[in-house]
């Protein structure tokens, strides 16, 4: 591998203080040392002058991956967190994937320390035995006399800080089987007084988003795109941006699916765009609105499933539930939503020296991208660098697997003569008009209640655009046609659920779509929380007391889920509460992870309904991060909350009715109260945080709403059901 | 014709068009990207910027109007005795997550803090409504300006 300018530039601190100790996995997987940045992609990189970097291969939305890997490292190593940094890794499918992933880097399904909490202690632990080693050849002593503990290494009578073995320990083998610290010896893990790394730089304005990068001489690129999916660009006319001082120029996209319009500054970009005139062809344009969507997916739902998912006996499930003494029935509708991440899409281009391509992003796939774009100007993959910055949020909208937007920037920069970096913006109303959204879906349940209150079958229908078919997932996510994406949660629910059975039809696409912080789970957790509450109603039985008496196995995701709900429950005084307040519960099981919520709110649907408390608990494993798994579930709760409360992204003759932030309102500060995090003790391994803590939120919600009211909302979001809130 | 500006107590000169929304040219043309892009219609608060010490949106304030105004903006806070409290309580308390609302998040809680030391929580709720935090970090935002102003009461 040869080392460039880009790649330098991503090491600076090795070139500036000229690292020595680079420790890391060869590709093939073993722990390898180094003293040369060359010759080794590392997991945890240390100067001559001591100062410890955490390399980080996950990209950072907010969720805490770089405090987390971070603290894994210097936990392993000995140090304090005020000893340690971090950088985010290069593109490198080999030695930076995601090991859940295959040879794939990138970050999502909330698998960012489940599948890197081995990996990175391995590389924090061999560090530590070499720099101890280092020492111990120095001193005469047996290394095993020796310790390191904040940053010191101390035993033999001796104690110096470890930067003064970093050359010799850079000269060592790196352990093949370091020993792994026990638990019982962990000072940051688990630690609930670790802070986050990246508040410092978050709170002066110092820290650099994609947005704020700001290459010499670089152009803003903005693409004018059709009103419909699907149209093509066939010519424009840039006359009218001609005035506009700051205007560069225009030009159709090779692709035709938009005009990319170049300018020296963003707002000349906003002013240029709206001055074109554009011929579209939209003879292959989506035409259908929202409203067809939705008769579409009720229809589905009235004929027999294309898909049999979990290969039930669907007439003896039915015969079962007619046979019952008392039948539940509902229709549930899921509209399409928008991720509407803070920070616009956005990335810039720009050629190096040595013709290589560099993508400066908030990269959540870079493997996607990197292949993408050197794809679009035909070199070879290691012509291509990616160096990821800061993402202001994603919540699965730049994980897109065509590469949506660097795939645009990558052709607009494909117009240009490449001598100037090309910065692509987009605007919020790109953001929330250009497709990518939550699909939207429907399911059908009947279930049937003996005269005890026992389930005695459960016909479960959803009917749904499916995320994964078409994309380069589709081998790993969709099996016997069914993507697992639109049923997960349902037939793998941990609920022990007799004569059940489980349809799904596919409907096709109308606008492109795209997982949504937590998938499948945003509409299955809904459905499934919404008929146990109410089949724990007809059947007369406390809604905990009756989601228990389904979780009554041995196996450990009946004793994880039972043990969320328990919690929840008892934190927040389940059954208790107030005589103004009514309480909702939810619990579901996703991304491996256990998340129970009790929703508590006061008033009513038609004076308003407040939301005074939310009360939660989660079963992740060991808690890597105390601290950023509450913000995780805090954050994961106001997303299920704010989304359902009010949003929805519609469409009329295939054009996007919302612009703006006006038209899809966010959740905000006065819509939710106090919320209570309680994290179960475990010794597990770390499993999800960043979406787990979505899916039961809206189901709570609901559930307190039909409490304080009788009302069932099974058409989101809420406010189409004549719910209002203050 | 240049516009005027006094930006953090410096004045600066630019030559952009009248009509031109400062967030542009405190980012695009100063570099000062601090102050952040989120909606462009006011709608969201992460341009917040101070106009004479009053919380404005300064995608939607345009540099021919404010030309004499005392323009401040996150890069300046740490020198302002209740922006520095802030950003300390923003620290101790970890409000951020992917951090892009905050810079307009704590020129909020700074306007909130100058005209009231000791807000209550639904006092806080009324006054940073108007800041959308996609992450929803609403309450530590209530437990940051919390916690700065008892740091400004000591």
């Amino acid at each position: 591998m040869t080392i460039n300018a880009s790649r330098r530039g991503f090491l600076k601190g090795a070139a500036a203080t000229g690292a020595v100790l680079l420790v890391g996995v060869r590709p093939d997987g073993a722990l390898a040392a180094s003293n040369n940045s060359s010759m080794l992609t590392p997991f945890v990189q240390i100067s001559s002058d001591g100062s410890v970097t955490a390399i980080i291969k996950h990209f950072e939305m907010g969720q805490g991956p770089s405090t987390g890997l971070a603290t894994i490292i210097a936990e392993e190593v000995g140090l304090t967190m005020d000893q340690i940094g971090y950088d985010f890794a290069p593109s490198n499918p080999q030695i930076y994937n995601n090991t859940l992933f295959g040879p794939m880097q990138g970050t999502g399904g909330s698998t960012a320390i489940a599948n890197s909490y081995m990996q990175y202690r391995q590389a924090g632990a061999a560090t530590r035995e070499m720099l101890l080693q280092a020492a111990a050849n120095a001193w005469g002593v047996d290394a095993s006399a020796l310790a390191l503990q904040d940053g010191v290494i101390t035993g033999g009578g001796k104690s110096a800080p470890l930067g003064e073995f970093v050359e010799a320990a850079a000269a060592l083998e790196a352990p093949a089987e370091p020993r792994l610290k026990d638990p019982s010896e962990f000072r940051l893990i688990g630690n609930p007084d670790v802070r986050r790394l990246d508040s410092p730089a978050k709170t002066n304005g110092t820290a650099m988003f994609a947005m704020d990068i700001q290459r010499p001489n670089q152009m803003i690129a903005m693409i004018a795109r059709p009103e419909q999916q699907r149209a093509k660009a066939l010519s424009m006319d840039a006359s009218g941006a001609e005035g506009i001082r700051g205007f560069i120029n225009a030009a159709v996209l090779p692709n035709q699916a938009g005009v990319a319009v170049f300018a020296e500054n963003t707002w000349a970009a906003m002013q240029a765009r709206d001055a074109l005139a554009i011929e579209w062809d939209t003879s292959n344009a989506e035409t259908r609105s929202s409203d067809d969507i939705e008769a579409e997916i009720r229809a589905a739902l009235d004929a027999e499933p294309a898909y049999n998912v979990n290969g039930a006996d669907v007439p003896a499930v039915q015969a079962a539930i007619t046979g019952a003494d008392i039948v539940i029935e509902e229709t549930f509708y899921f509209p399409l939503l928008a991720h509407a991440p803070m920070e616009p899409l956005n990335c810039t281009i720009e050629q190096t020296e040595d013709g290589s391509i560099l993508l400066h992003d908030g990269c959540q796939f870079p493997t996607l991208p990197h292949g993408a774009i050197a794809q679009i100007f035909d070199l070879p993959f290691e012509k291509v660098q990616i160096k990821t910055v800061l993402a202001g949020g994603s919540f699965g909208r730049r994980a897109t697997p065509e590469s949506d937007y660097q795939v645009e920037a990558a052709l607009a920069f494909s117009l240009t003569d490449r001598s100037r970096p090309v910065h692509l913006v987009w605007s919020r109303e790109d953001d929330l008009r250009s497709g990518y959204y939550r699909p939207a879906f429907g399911h059908k349940v009947r279930v049937g209640l003996d005269a005890s209150g026992n389930i005695v079958g459960w016909e479960h229908r959803i009917a749904g655009q499916s995320v994964i078919k078409g994309s380069p997932f589709e081998a790993v996510l969709v099996h016997d046609g069914v993507d697992h994406t639109s049923v997960e949660g349902t037939v793998d629910s941990p609920y022990q659920i007799p004569t059940a059975a489980f349809g799904l039809t596919d409907m096709e696409k109308a606008t492109s779509t795209l997982w949504w912080r937590a998938v499948g789970h945003t509409h299955t957790a809904y459905v499934m929380e919404t008929m146990m509450d109410m089949a724990a109603k007809a059947a007369g039985i406390d809604p905990v007391a009756f989601r228990l008496s389904y979780l009554t196995g041995d196996g450990s995701d009946q004793k994880r889920k039972a043990g969320v709900l328990k919690l929840a429950a008892e934190k927040a005084n389940w059954g208790n509460a107030p005589a103004d307040r009514s309480q909702g519960v939810a619990v579901h099981k996703s991304f491996n992870s256990y998340v129970a919520e009790v929703v508590e709110v006061s008033g009513n649907p038609n004076d308003g309904i407040k939301i005074e408390k939310v009360t939660c608990a989660v079963d992740c494993g060991i808690a890597v991060n105390p601290d950023v798994i509450k913000a995780q579930m805090e954050g994961g709760i106001g997303y299920g909350i704010g989304h359902n409360m009010r949003d929805k992204i519609t469409l009329t003759g295939g054009v996007v009715d919302q612009f703006n932030f006006p038209d899809y309102e966010p959740l905000r500060i006065s819509d939710i109260g106090e919320i209570e995090v309680h994290i179960m003790p475990s010794t597990e391994p770390p499993t999800g945080v960043g979406e787990p803590g979505t899916p039961p939120a809206a189901p709570a919600l609901a559930n307190a709403i039909a409490a304080a009211s009788d009302l069932r909302v099974a058409s989101l979001p809420m406010d189409d059901n004549g719910v209002s809130f203050v | 014709m240049a516009i005027s500006l006094q930006i953090n107590g410096k004045t600066q000169e630019t030559d952009a068009e009248p009509g031109t929304p400062l967030l542009w040219v405190l980012r695009d043309e100063l570099k000062m990207t601090g102050t952040k892009f989120g909606c462009g219609v006011a709608s969201c608060g992460a341009c917040t910027v101070h106009l004479n010490g009053e919380p404005v949106r300064s995608c939607q304030t345009y540099i021919d109007d404010i030309q004499g105004a005392e323009i401040t903006t996150i890069e300046a806070m740490s020198d302002d005795e209740i922006g520095a409290a802030v950003q300390q309580a923003w620290v101790e308390v970890d409000v951020v997550q992917c951090g892009y609302c905050q810079s307009g998040q704590i020129m909020s809680a700074v306007g909130l803090l100058r005209e009231n030391p000791r807000p209550s929580a639904q006092e806080i709720d009324d006054y940073m409504w108007g800041n959308a935090c996609r992450c929803a970090t609403y309450q530590r935002i209530r437990a940051g300006i919390q916690r700065a102003a008892e740091i400004l009461e000591a």
